[in-house]
């Protein structure tokens, strides 16, 4: 049981990220549209790339803090980190940014669109993976 | 101030998906194992975050404009299209091929492993390319 309370705890961190987010600026944490406002320079910035700092900060503070060791480095060839990438800024954008893993408060709203998006998405995730782990040799 | 709430949210972001384990790869991946050895961590997180919303959403909903802005900008597109079908199937496919969400790439740079920072130069170069054909 002990190990499935790091990741609600980590959840309840996440959430309450959300929520902040929302009550003081009303915006939505959703990571993919803040680093694409930040990069395409969107008017009234600023916070958006502060958000991404803590967002690369907060890790090494955990990892410090409480002296974790950093996560294993994966295994994959660069390139499944390329293609990965590629296919990931590019789904999301082309589905106007139908989340990222946080489109949270849509759920809530139980958005259909956000639900029929994370259902897709998650099936073409488990269909990737049963490939590249079962039918593809040598790795 | 509004700068300061914006990285402190993003702080406790960040250590949300470090504590939950959703900046490991390996995590992620075993959360889609749904056939073999699966891994509910990242089910657990989304379920705690879900829940933390729920139920301060209508402290929310009460009010008419956020604490430190005009109003809320939340997303209004409400339709279902192909656009929409098609890049949550590709965005699923990059998922399932190396475990990251746009937000754990980015907070896994601190890591520093080269094959991260590819990931997130990648993903730049895919929301580029695909603003380009939507703007067309």
């Amino acid at each position: 049981m002990a190990a499935y309370i790091t990741p609600i705890i980590g959840g309840i961190f996440i959430g309450i990220s959300a929520f902040v987010l929302v009550l003081f600026l009303g915006r939505i944490a959703d990571v993919g549209g803040i680093i694409w406002g930040a990069v395409s320079a969107q008017p009234d910035n600023a916070w958006r790339w502060l958000f991404l700092i803590g967002l690369v900060l907060g890790p090494l503070l955990y990892h410090t803090l409480l002296p974790t060791p950093y996560p294993q480095v994966s295994v994959l060839p660069w390139w499944y980190a390329a293609i990965g990438g590629l296919l990931v800024g590019f789904g999301l954008k082309l589905g106007s940014s139908f989340t990222s893993s946080q489109g949270l408060l849509r759920i809530v709203w139980f958005s259909a669109r956000y639900l029929a998006a994370a259902v897709i998405f998650t099936s073409t995730g488990v269909a990737t993976l049963y490939v590249v782990r079962h039918l593809v040799p040598g790795l | 101030m509004r700068n300061i709430i914006a990285l402190l949210c993003g702080l406790f972001f960040g250590i949300g998906l470090a504590v939950s384990g959703i900046t490991d790869t390996a995590t992620v991946l075993g959360f889609l194992e749904v056939l073999g050895n699966w891994m509910p961590d990242l089910a657990l997180a989304i379920g705690a975050a879900v829940f933390v919303i729920l139920i301060t959403f209508p402290f929310i909903m009460r009010r008419k404009s956020p604490l430190m802005s005009q109003r809320f900008l939340l997303p209004t597109t409400k339709f279902i299209d192909g656009k929409l079908v098609g890049g949550a199937a590709i965005y699923g496919v990059g998922w399932g091929l190396y475990g990251y969400f746009p937000s754990s790439a980015m907070s896994s740079l601190v890591y520093q492993d080269w094959k991260t920072a590819i990931f997130v130069a990648a993903m730049l170069i895919g929301m580029t390319l695909a603003n380009k054909i939507s703007a067309n």
